[in-house]
């Protein structure tokens, strides 16, 4: 990441451990929040840092202020009502800040 | 409404480990996103927002490069780097060029 | 300052082609986007925004790398518990340290071990370790991977033939924003004696992506 992102970050509201719930939202543009785990419920299990927002970088737009990143885990179980394996199997997924809501 | 390229979770078939060798044309494609986005002309984002913007059938008709390139056209079309009056004139020639080579 | 477009590389694809792995050649014909690759490369080059030059050394470049590179990583970390280490933490630096290109995007290694299975995909589009394993093969980036195997990964595992016990956790990593994953698998029993350049050896892509395991034999 740029200086620069770095400079005009916002500060993360999240840490390894903490219960997120990804925002339920239905929105056109482009998103990297993938479909099938917004509304979800799972737990931070790194912060990767800040990026400039993707939503707005498809845009020609700056980005700025970058927007932290997290890798969340979801329970498979959880995720998929129908799920075939282990209740341990986990599905991390890379969310933005932005996305996420105290759970 | 959820978009045609967000398929996680969704029902398909069989997975085959299929793999063709990368022909040069498709590595060009590759090689003008990459300078591209490294002179600040173009980003990733844009390159998947284009392609996010084709409609469904055509994404799943289109070969993973046809669908960078045409993003890659669009994009630049965007920021006004090239026109389409420009790429159609010269789509036209490089078509007539290779027919007369081709004889 | 054209660029001939001497484009007998073959490789034309129709656009029903049911099977994108397998271009019938048509040496003679230019599909649409072949075409509208030639022109957008020389409007790029005519105003001077790209050389030719750039875009045949880009070109190489990617013809250089390959899934060798990513198996020498692993090699590493089998035999070296200081470098493994490195590479779980700060997995871009430890890349510094064997002399490889750093990379665009951050690394994220995770690593199966006898009770964890680890297996990456991208849902929204083909995010992959380029600079270590070369171009993604085709199927990583098809519509049944990508849709499948966070939903059902032990039934997509079994069909590239690796059957999971339930004891075994299976962690699906939907590379979707700035991380790129490699999966460090577990060194199989047998290669104790091995060296670094007979261990990378059976170090497939394959098992860097996370759809298959490394054997003795293979």
């Amino acid at each position: 990441m740029s200086a620069a992102a770095t400079a005009a970050a916002v500060a993360a509201r999240f840490r390894p451990g903490d219960r997120v719930k990804v925002r339920w939202a239905d929105v056109p543009g482009h998103i990297r929040t993938p479909w099938y785990i917004r509304g979800h419920t799972g737990v931070i299990e790194r912060l990767c840092g800040a990026y400039p927002n993707p939503e707005e970088l498809a845009y020609t737009r700056s980005g700025l202020p970058a927007q932290p990143l997290y890798r969340v885990r979801f329970a498979q179980s959880q995720v998929w009502p129908d799920y075939v394996g282990s209740r341990a199997d986990t599905i991390d997924v890379e969310i933005y800040q932005h996305w996420l809501d105290p759970a | 409404m959820r978009s045609h390229h967000d398929m996680g979770g969704l029902p398909a078939g069989r997975v085959e480990a299929t793999g063709h060798d990368y022909a040069l044309w498709e590595k060009r494609v590759d090689a003008l996103m990459e300078l591209l986005a490294g002179v600040g002309r173009m980003t990733v984002d844009e390159l998947r927002k284009n392609i996010e913007a084709i409609g469904p059938d055509a994404y799943d008709r289109m070969t993973y490069y046809e669908r960078w390139i045409h993003s890659i056209s669009q994009t630049l079309i965007q920021r006004g780097v090239i026109t389409i009056d420009e790429l159609g004139r010269k789509m036209a020639q490089v078509e007539a060029r290779h027919k007369e080579e081709g004889r | 300052m054209h660029e001939h477009p001497h484009d007998h590389d073959g490789h034309s694809h129709g656009h029903s082609d049911p099977h994108p792995g397998v271009r019938p050649d048509a040496d003679d014909t230019l599909s649409y986007y072949q075409v509208m690759e030639i022109a957008v490369r020389e409007l790029l080059i005519e105003k001077g925004v790209l050389s030719a030059d750039a875009i045949r050394r880009e070109v190489e470049k990617m013809d250089a790398r390959s899934p060798a590179l990513g198996a020498q990583v692993i090699a590493r970390a089998w035999i070296d518990p200081a470098f493994k280490a490195k590479l779980l933490e700060r997995g871009n630096d430890a890349l510094v340290d064997l002399g490889l290109e750093r990379g665009p995007y951050r690394l994220v290694v995770v690593e199966n071990t006898a009770d964890v299975h680890n297996v990456v995909v991208c849902t929204l589009c083909s995010c992959y370790p380029r600079w270590l394993l070369g171009l993604p093969p085709d199927w990583y980036k098809s519509r049944n991977y990508r849709s499948r195997v966070v939903r059902e990964p032990r039934a997509v595992l079994r069909e590239f033939g690796l059957d999971l016990s339930e004891r075994v956790t299976v962690r699906v990593h939907d590379s979707t924003a700035n991380m790129r994953y490699l999966v460090l698998p577990a060194r199989p029993a047998g290669t104790e004696r091995w060296g670094e350049q007979q261990l990378a050896a059976v170090v497939t892509r394959d098992c860097m992506i996370g759809v298959a395991v490394p054997t003795a034999s293979s």
